[in-house]
């Protein structure tokens, strides 16, 4: 096991320890759990922040410090933040800002990330925000700890602290030549200090490690095996769980006999009022348990694909009242003098994250005192679902992330959590449960799926005169036009959902782009205009000019006609800070009427690049990731049923799917770093839509845009992938 | 419950497991030996790809009992005298992961390939590939990575 484990045992077993709900240790708890060294937290809230230093005198710090930062006697360096690693490579872009602002080393820097006990409460990792937020916040605090190891190494030394370098985990006086490690001088200290954000932070131009192409922290355990996600967690005497699902969605009992479950060697079978489930010693048992449990379920009529968009539509009307959250000008009248006009709709299909390890959980009860380790985006969030579900004090409960196998915005819940809790209640032993991949499939939240009415008209020279987007249930990121447009109508429709839905990479922003670029190039059909021109003609934002032009570039844009049987399309957009331009080009086989995806290109500007490995890497995979959104992945369902829950079933973008792909990256070393995650998924729909247009010169106005089958009241695709 | 001796990384291990066991649980479960992935249970994804007489099996879909008798190497067997493999090492080269879940099936899977073809040209390794998913869509560097490792076994095998 990694360092972080020892650190904890430490931290842990060392004595009391008042968890961050409450989190204020004096002096002697500082000095027992870390053995002195300096400390710096970070306050949230702005008139918080105190000068300490050696001063500090047993007061209770503030409560609400965002993150904090440790600096051992080994010169070892331990950051706390809340936020969680899945893949997205924040554990690594993090702790290479910190470095930087430190001077310190990359590798002497140590994430301790997503544990409720050890850092500070943070409301999840999700929304692009790791970056924005938590990158300045953790910069701020390193900044800080750099300042404190000059002053203690002028003090020692004598001299004025303005004349001392810090570099590479060393304070040096350059007219002696004489130097001490952060290690050196950390020892014996016992400096404690809070401070808000106002530290002058080190330019982007001026970086030396973040900017850069750090690897992967930890790489090495990925490739070898010994990396420990949830699903892998072990802890002893521990039991398996399985869990009786219902028949349906919204089914209800009639009756249940769990005496052939009891009858099995070593079975324990758990019921708590609408939960089900049995544990024992292997899985396999465990397993064969909550098989043999015969439950009868009634499951009503419910929605299905065959009249999903009717419901999505007709649903909204609960909201008949609420007003647009975005209107300007008259679009009436600009239709009414707008020389080309369009007016159409597009929907999109639920869709799965699928990721590769479904919901995990290990409960362990200690009196009354709970510890879960499971795969979440929102560890906190997970911490108050127990604290409701078994009505114990918050302090009581204490959740940990290891990094886990991925998200995508599909695991801000804690589900597999409270059933592994509500079993390991029972049995008087920890419990681990992990769900199958049809459980992943079924219990877990969709991307939405939605309808979106686009109405719009330009001018003949190609000038938008008149906009009109509502999105009925899929959601509100992405929905405003970056196109400059006088009048303006924008609305979003909540609606109740036939089937759970949630957060995916992006949220609606890949909807809502899909519609919005598909429009455009339309219009720009329409308008017997280029389809980079026309944006550009009805865009200023210089960013998104800039990601279009250079994806146009890369890509040899306008230089060859589409055909029949190769098409070209360009879309692009701008979401939470990320600004995307991506091409397509498909091939159309006339006579298979497979369409394949032959080359992507795609610029992305997000400020800052912190490392541009990781980043080429995010890019990348969101367009892989959007192809299957894009072409064929789809949930059927019908009658409360999930009716592909399987690989072999719901298709997922495999090596075969992958185009050549060409991320071309602008860093905006002037520009504060955004978040990259989740809007690079948003160009590739539109873009390879509006190829496939360009080929056929048929629009498709659905995703997934080429199913292998149609799903149930929905045209047969023209194509298929 | 049935009693079977396996042969896993070299080691032979004596185990008790009920006949309708799969191999990866045997494995995660019994022997601790959790870099081997759940995925699907369904030989669709390819997460927990293993050796089995050198050759990439979905441990999920493999019987403990068939699997008596073969060398079976997992993720945890491929480094020597803490010296990573060609293909481990050239995944780490290439920074070909994201989320890391799939990478000890995509590892497996790639060593078999390499076993049988010394140079595989992209279309042989999407093909012989296309049984493993990477849901976090690194497929463009895993691919670098398999051609980098058929370089790296080159020179090895040269030296």
């Amino acid at each position: 096991m990694s360092a972080r484990n020892e650190f904890e045992r430490e931290f842990f077993e060392g004595g009391e320890w008042t968890p961050p709900g409450g989190w204020q240790f004096d002096r002697r708890d500082f000095l027992r759990l870390f053995g002195g060294g300096i400390f710096v937290g970070l306050a949230s809230g702005p008139a918080l922040a105190q000068e300490s230093g050696r001063s500090f005198g047993g007061h209770p710090l503030p409560k609400d410090v965002g993150a904090w930062l440790h600096i051992a006697a080994d010169g070892g360096v331990k950051v706390f933040t809340g936020k969680v690693e899945g893949g997205q490579n924040i554990r690594t872009s993090l702790a290479q800002q910190v470095a930087e602002e430190l001077r310190a080393p990359f590798d002497t820097i140590e994430m301790v990330m997503g544990d409720t006990a050890l850092t500070p409460y943070d409301m999840g990792t999700f929304g692009s925000r790791s970056t924005p937020t938590m990158g300045p916040q953790l910069r701020t605090m390193a900044a800080a700890a750099r300042q404190m190891l000059i002053e203690s190494a002028a003090a020692r030394w004598g001299v004025d602290e303005a004349t001392l370098v810090a570099a590479d985990g060393k304070v040096t006086d350059p007219k002696t030549k004489r130097s001490l490690s952060y290690g050196e001088i950390t020892r014996g200290e016992n400096l404690v200090k809070v401070v808000s954000s106002d530290e002058a932070l080190t330019p982007a131009s001026d970086w030396k490690i973040a900017g850069t192409a750090v690897p992967k922290a930890h790489g090495r355990d990925f490739v070898t095996g010994k990396h420990v996600y949830p699903s892998d967690v072990v802890r002893p005497g521990m039991l398996f769980g399985a869990v009786l699902r219902p028949d349906g969605f919204n089914a209800k009992l009639k009756s249940i006999d769990t005496s052939a479950a009891e009858k099995l060697p070593g079975v324990k079978v758990v019921r708590d009022g609408d939960f089900t489930g049995a544990v024992a010693a292997d899985r396999i048992t465990a397993q064969h348990a909550a098989k043999a449990i015969k439950a009868n379920w009634e499951v009503p009529g419910q929605p299905g694909n065959k009249d999903l968009f009717d419901v999505l539509k007709s649903g909204s009307g609960n909201d008949g009242e609420a007003r647009p959250q975005h209107v300007a000008g008259s679009v009436a009248q600009a239709m009414d003098g707008a020389d080309i006009k369009l007016e159409e709709q597009y929907t999109v299909q639920y869709i799965a994250h699928a990721p590769l390890e479904p919901r995990a959980a290990v409960a362990e009860w200690n009196g009354d005192k709970l510890t879960v380790w499971t795969g979440t985006q929102r560890p906190f969030g997970v911490r108050d679902e127990l604290v409701q579900a078994f009505g114990i004090p918050e302090e009581n409960v204490r959740v940990i992330q290891p990094d886990m196998g991925s998200g995508y915005g599909g695991k801000h819940t804690g589900e597999a959590a409270l059933e592994a809790a509500r079993l390991a209640r029972a049995a008087g032993k920890p419990v681990k449960l992990e769900w199958t991949r049809r459980e992943e499939f079924t219990w877990a939240y969709f991307r939405p799926a939605g309808v979106i009415e686009i109405r719009a008209g330009a001018r003949r020279d190609g000038e938008l005169v008149a906009w009109e987007h509502h999105n009925y249930n899929s959601g509100n990121a992405g929905i405003g036009t970056p196109y400059n447009v006088a009048n303006q109508i924008i609305q979003y429709h909540p609606v109740e959902s036939p089937l759970r839905q949630g957060s995916y990479r992006s949220l609606a922003a890949a909807a809502n782009h899909f519609a919005r670029e598909s429009a455009m190039d339309s219009l720009a059909h329409q308008a017997a205009m280029d389809p980079l021109e026309f944006r550009i003609k009805n865009l200023s934002d210089p960013r998104l000019i800039a990601v279009f032009r250079a994806a146009a570039e890369r890509f040899g844009w306008g230089r060859v006609k589409s055909t029949s049987e190769r098409g070209f399309g360009i879309a692009g957009g701008t979401e939470k800070g990320g600004y995307v331009a991506t091409c397509a080009e498909v091939a159309i086989d006339p006579t298979t009427r497979q369409v394949r995806i032959r080359r992507v290109v795609q610029a992305w500007e997000s400020g800052a690049i912190v490392n541009p490995d990781g980043l080429r890497n995010q890019v990348s995979g969101a367009i892989v990731q959007g192809i299957g959104g894009a072409l064929f992945e789809q949930i059927l369902f019908a009658d409360g049923r999930i009716q592909n829950a399987a690989f072999a079933q719901y298709r997922l973008p495999r090596f075969s799917d992958v185009p050549q792909i060409e991320v071309v990256l602008l860093d905006r070393k002037d520009l504060p770093s955004a978040g990259a995650g989740e809007t690079g998924i948003v160009g590739l729909a539109p873009a390879v839509g509006n190829a496939m247009f360009a080929a056929t010169g048929v629009r498709p106005r659905g995703l997934p845009m080429a199913p292998r089958t149609a799903a149930p009241g929905q045209p047969e695709p023209r194509l298929r992938s | 419950m049935g009693k079977f001796v396996l042969n896993v990384n070299g080691a032979s291990v004596s185990v008790d497991a009920a006949p309708d066991e799969s191999l990866l649980y045997v494995l995660r479960d019994q022997l601790q030996l959790t870099g081997t992935k759940y995925g699907c249970g369904g030989g669709q994804c390819g997460a927990c790809t293993v050796l089995l007489d050198g050759r990439a099996t979905r441990s999920c879909l493999t019987l403990v009992a068939a699997a008596a008798g073969a060398k079976i190497v997992t993720i945890e067997g491929l480094e020597h005298g803490g010296r990573l493999s060609e293909v481990q090492q050239a995944f780490l080269d290439e920074g070909a992961f994201q989320c890391g879940y799939c990478t000890s099936g995509m590892i497996l899977s790639a060593t078999s390939l390499l076993r049988g073809k010394r140079n595989p040209s992209d279309d042989e390794i999407v093909a012989g590939m296309n049984g493993n998913v990477c849901r976090c869509g690194t497929y463009p560097r895993i691919l670098a990575a398999i051609k980098r490792a058929a370089q790296l076994k080159a020179q090895g095998a040269g030296r």
